[in-house]
């Protein structure tokens, strides 16, 4: 299957062309957050406070680099189990957030306010953190800093490569997939 | 995809994965060293303090489960020192990553329950681990002994090379059936599904209590690392 090179912000046009098991190449800006940013932005939006980041249209990518060494870009950066955000997820998409990248699968309830709010989760390749790193052209700390690794990235991406678990039409790549090799 | 990931790490000095763990630090220490002019605890952990800083890894400890504050040096470690005839100081590293211990799992089985369900167990605990530890795995199980003796054991296990045979010979054709349950799940690489969803499945086991068969498995991604120096 030849793979699709999307761009962000992402489009719901964009989206509902995704399926489950379509390769894609990613382009544009995309934004760091894992567990304790996440805990922090729900506060924000349970108190009815701004976002450091508009998310509209934007794609989140779980991860927590390694520092980069001097005169790199950014260390090694694979994409973290993306379960553990589950609790905040259906109301991050409220917010507009179409795209998420990480690992392992969703739950339930994630992958109803996907197919509600027409968005999209990819896998990146775990354990590919050092490849993952060439695709990432530049990288700054834009939101809270004082979290080291779980800090707020923004990311200029080139050719970021992801698979497409949970699609806009509730398809599970990983349930699908395991059911095409398990014996008995 | 992951040989790729493993040249460029190699070639570039960047880690495999940006997961570079909570440091597990095993001690061997022979009963006829003295350690002199200071703590052997304190000196690890400063050496993984400098490891962490110098080597460009991340820094992934918090100070308290629940609080949540990062360390900002990847310190404290997990020590395990034993006691070994000998004067040397063995000393094996071995940085895990959240994301495949996150998956890792202990029962206390009933004797009852028996070698059946020892594997029922671990295949289960794969089972339900699914694509989230970054398969293909290495599964370390510890069997026998107390709840925490288990655990330790199952992380042992995770020491052995890969393709290594056990050197407890009653052990091989279990390893082998619990590899092949494992592989019959077909969760596969990246859990996309496939054949492979473990590379190796590695047993210790331990005298157990009369009422008690504890069971743990320690499950680890494809990248089992480790490093160890003699003193």
């Amino acid at each position: 299957m030849d793979k699709i090179v999307i761009t962000t912000p992402l489009s719901d046009e964009v989206i509902m062309n995704l399926r489950i098991g379509q390769q894609v190449l990613i382009n544009g800006t995309i934004f760091t957050g894992r567990d304790a940013a996440h805990k922090r932005m729900v506060e924000l939006i349970k108190e009815g406070k701004p976002l450091p980041v508009d998310f509209s249209g934007q794609i989140i990518y779980y991860v927590g680099p390694t520092p980069a060494r001097p005169g790199k870009v950014i260390g090694a950066a694979g994409p973290t189990t993306a379960g553990r955000m589950d609790a905040y997820t259906p109301l991050m998409l409220d917010q507009g957030l179409k795209g998420m990248i990480g690992k392992g699968k969703r739950s339930p309830e994630v992958m109803e306010a996907i197919k509600k709010n027409k968005a999209v989760y990819f896998a990146g390749v775990g354990g590919a953190a050092a490849l993952i790193s060439k695709c990432i052209k530049k990288a700054k700390v834009i939101a809270y800093p004082e979290l080291g690794p779980e800090a707020i990235y923004q990311l200029e991406v080139e050719e970021f490569p992801a698979i497409v678990v949970n699609d806009a039409y509730g398809g599970d790549l990983y349930q699908e997939g395991t059911k095409i090799y398990a014996v008995e | 995809m992951l040989l790729e990931n493993a040249r460029i790490s190699k070639e570039e000095n960047i880690p495999m994965c940006q997961d570079t763990g909570f440091a597990v630090v095993f001690i061997e220490l022979g009963q006829d060293v003295h350690v002199e002019d200071g703590d052997l605890n304190e000196a690890v952990t400063e050496g993984v303090r400098r490891g962490y800083k110098e080597g460009y890894l991340r820094k992934s400890i918090v100070s308290h489960p629940l609080e949540r504050v990062n360390t900002g040096d990847n310190t404290p470690c997990v020590i395990h020192t034993t006691i070994v005839p000998g004067d040397n100081i063995k000393i094996t590293i071995a940085p895990k990553g959240g994301g495949s211990e996150n998956m890792s799992a202990l029962k206390m089985l009933k004797p009852a329950d028996g070698i059946e369900g020892v594997k029922e167990f671990v295949k289960k605990t794969v089972k339900e681990a699914g694509p989230n530890p970054c398969p293909p795995l290495v599964v370390g199980v510890g069997i026998g002994g107390t709840m925490e003796k288990a655990a330790i054991m199952a992380k042992e296990a995770l020491l052995r090379e890969v393709g290594s045979e056990n050197p407890q010979e009653e052990l091989i054709s279990l390893e082998q059936e619990l590899l092949d349950n494992i592989n019959k799940l077909g969760i596969g690489p990246q859990g996309l599904g496939g054949k492979v969803t473990a590379l190796a499945v590695h047993v210790k086991t331990f005298a157990a209590h009369i009422a008690s068969l504890p069971v743990a498995v320690n499950i680890n991604c494809h990248a089992a690392r480790h490093k160890t120096v003699v003193l």
